[in-house]
């Protein structure tokens, strides 16, 4: 334990600046990374009046037109955006509920593995797609579900459970779904970590004693090793449903690519990009702005409640 | 009564050996199968059936994209802007971490709140489209290292790694005179080495898997990265097939060494994969802690 945590008695108040001249070479240390921040995070701000303009990019700020709430009134009847917002929100709550289910069932199992070397292993398989690109990921998904030759198609057709290749990526019923198992393939080992951390502080009389009562392997996981992770799980449940509106960028953006499929696979970000940089209209910047701008001030909003919904439960649990 | 659960409990644990096998299987294959594919003659490969084995083994995929001039350009810069963002990333995260750690500094406070305020306010893609184009880092190299050069998160992991530290440590060093970029670079930077260490990975690993940026900011083909290359071969094989090759690589004609846009894929996702797995054993051993500090806050 570091003297830091020691609470220090609070010595006697200086002034700010008697305090600031002592400590001259920090305050020019952190120079640069106030106008770091500034220029690459809170300069851009500004931009967002964009979005209450018809923004042409040659003019100066002066010249531009004002069309105060015009372009959030039209996003609410463009039937693209409520599209894409419905899209997103689908696709989000699909993800969170396989994101759970599959992590903390593939914990719980692990947790079970009686041989050390080979529960290592498949740890060490299971966390590896995590760090491989989107891009990669999507290109293995695209593969597998090729209809020449994905080995997708090639079993279903083996086992004889269906008669021709299935176009998995031109069908819009299929797309959520895939994004869906895209996501636990790739991040399905990487998000038992945390499960498997908490598991570990449980304590091993309660097994003893289950075990003495008489309580199988199911009844031991279901009654032991479950509620003990419990506060845990609804910490992070809590946590990522404030990411509502971020449904992911890249693996729509990807598979979604054909064009069969862009009524299901649009989600807000794509929706940005798409109506910002895609369109040849005038309003194209300011539009996109726009929306942009209701993703991340409703995102906030959800993520603040959440991040106190979170901390008021945690201290809930203490007392 | 005894006797029967332990059969049931034999049972239990052959089943959920089976079932973790199976979850291998599921997560190899696929790059399993892309490598296979990558070391396969690319017009075998049309013909289908290539899983766990080249049938008509060929170097000519690896050869077709080291030789061409575009995919070895992107190469390069992906190399490049991992290293400079590594480097940057790391001083500027010890060095913010050391600032932020003294609990005398006068603006600690204001400075964290500004900080941290910056994971959750963002303006946006157009802004900061614009901004990039204002700061004429629009097509140009630094656009890569510039936007990203200090992460929040990894500082707040560095500095609750330098509070741990003993504090006296600090106080002697200004005892005997030194100064404080003194302090940071002869004292906390050796001692910070592993969790910096880890920090360096995790920025190299994004750095080489992005592509976002390559497609937004600089688009350029000089600028190109592997994996902006990867995403244009993927979004073309979305658009027309992933096998439909061009009439003049169909198998029937008498052409040797022929290519594939699909086998030269699976050369480049290897190639692109190879540098995560070399640093993934890395990664593992420290990522467990990263992993639940995020949690902590």
């Amino acid at each position: 334990m570091s003297d830091r945590n020691i609470p220090i008695i609070a010595p006697q108040k200086r002034g700010f600046f008697t305090m600031a001249r002592s400590q001259k070479e920090l305050l020019l240390l952190s120079i640069p990374f106030i106008v770091y921040f500034f220029i690459f995070s809170y300069y851009p701000l500004w931009g967002l009046t964009m979005a209450f303009q018809t923004f042409r990019p040659h003019l100066s700020f002066w010249e531009q037109e004002w069309v105060g709430l015009t372009h959030f009134k039209n996003l609410f009847s463009d039937k693209y955006f409520t599209q894409a917002l419905y899209n997103t929100i689908m696709m989000s709550l699909i993800n969170l509920v396989l994101h759970f289910v599959t992590a903390i069932t593939f914990a719980l199992f692990l947790n079970e593995l009686r041989l050390r070397f080979f529960k290592r292993f498949v740890q060490t398989i299971s966390y590896m797609p995590h760090f491989l690109s989107w891009i990669i990921v999507c290109g293995l998904m695209a593969n597998m579900l090729s209809m020449d030759d994905g080995i997708i198609n090639n079993l279903l057709m083996w086992f004889g459970i269906i008669d021709k290749p299935i176009h998995w990526l031109g069908t819009p019923g299929y797309f959520w779904g895939i994004v869906g198992v895209s996501n636990v393939w790739k991040s399905m080992g990487w998000n038992s970590i945390i499960y498997l951390a908490a598991m570990t502080a449980i304590d091993p009389a309660l097994y003893e004693a289950a075990a003495i009562d008489g309580c199988g392997r199911f009844g031991r996981m279901w009654n032991i090793t479950l509620p003990s992770i419990k506060p845990t799980i609804v910490i992070l449940l809590i946590l990522n449903a404030g990411w509502i509106l971020n449904a992911g960028f890249e693996v729509q953006y990807l598979l979604g690519n054909s064009g069969l499929v862009m009524d299901v696979s649009e989600t807000l970000d794509i929706f940005v990009l798409r109506r910002g940089f895609g369109s040849r209209s005038v309003i194209g910047y300011s539009y996109g702005t726009a929306a942009g701008m209701f993703k991340t001030v409703v995102s906030l909003v959800v993520i603040t409640i959440c991040n106190f919904a979170a901390k008021w439960v945690g201290e809930e649990r203490l007392v | 009564m005894n006797m029967k659960r332990t059969t049931l409990e034999k049972v239990f644990d052959v089943i959920n050996i089976f079932g973790m096998f199976l979850i291998v299987v599921i997560m190899l294959y696929p790059i399993w199968n892309t490598l296979v594919i990558s070391f396969n003659d690319a017009r075998d490969t049309i013909r289908g059936g290539i899983t766990l084995w080249p049938r008509v083994w060929s170097m000519f995929n690896y050869q077709s994209v080291f030789k061409n001039e575009y995919l070895l350009d992107a190469f390069f810069v992906s190399v490049v802007r991992t290293v400079i963002s590594v480097v940057i990333n790391v001083l500027s995260a010890g060095l913010l971490a050391y600032i932020l750690s003294r609990n005398e500094f006068v603006l600690r406070k204001f400075l964290t709140i500004f900080m941290i305020l910056t994971m959750y306010v963002s303006a946006g893609l157009i802004p900061q489209f614009f901004l990039i184009r204002d700061l004429g880092l629009y097509n140009n190299f630094w656009v890569y290292v510039l936007p990203g050069m200090v992460g929040p998160f990894n500082v707040i992991v560095v500095r609750t790694y330098i509070k741990s530290l003993p504090g006296s440590l600090v106080e002697a060093a200004k005892i005997d005179g030194a100064g404080e970029l003194r302090i940071f670079l002869s004292i906390i930077f050796p001692l910070c080495l592993p969790v910096l260490a880890t920090i360096a990975l995790w920025v190299g690993v994004g750095a080489w898997n992005s592509w976002f940026d390559s497609f937004i900011f600089a688009p350029a083909q000089q600028h190109s990265t592997l994996q902006y290359e990867l995403m244009k071969m993927l979004s073309a094989s979305m658009q027309f097939g992933a096998n439909q090759a061009p009439e003049y690589m169909m198998p029937g004609q008498e052409m040797r060494n022929i290519v594939t846009p699909n086998s030269i894929r699976a050369a480049m996702t290897i190639v692109a994969t190879v540098p995560i797995l070399f640093v993934y054993p890395f990664l593992q051993k420290y990522f467990v802690t990263v992993n639940i500090g995020s949690v902590k806050e």
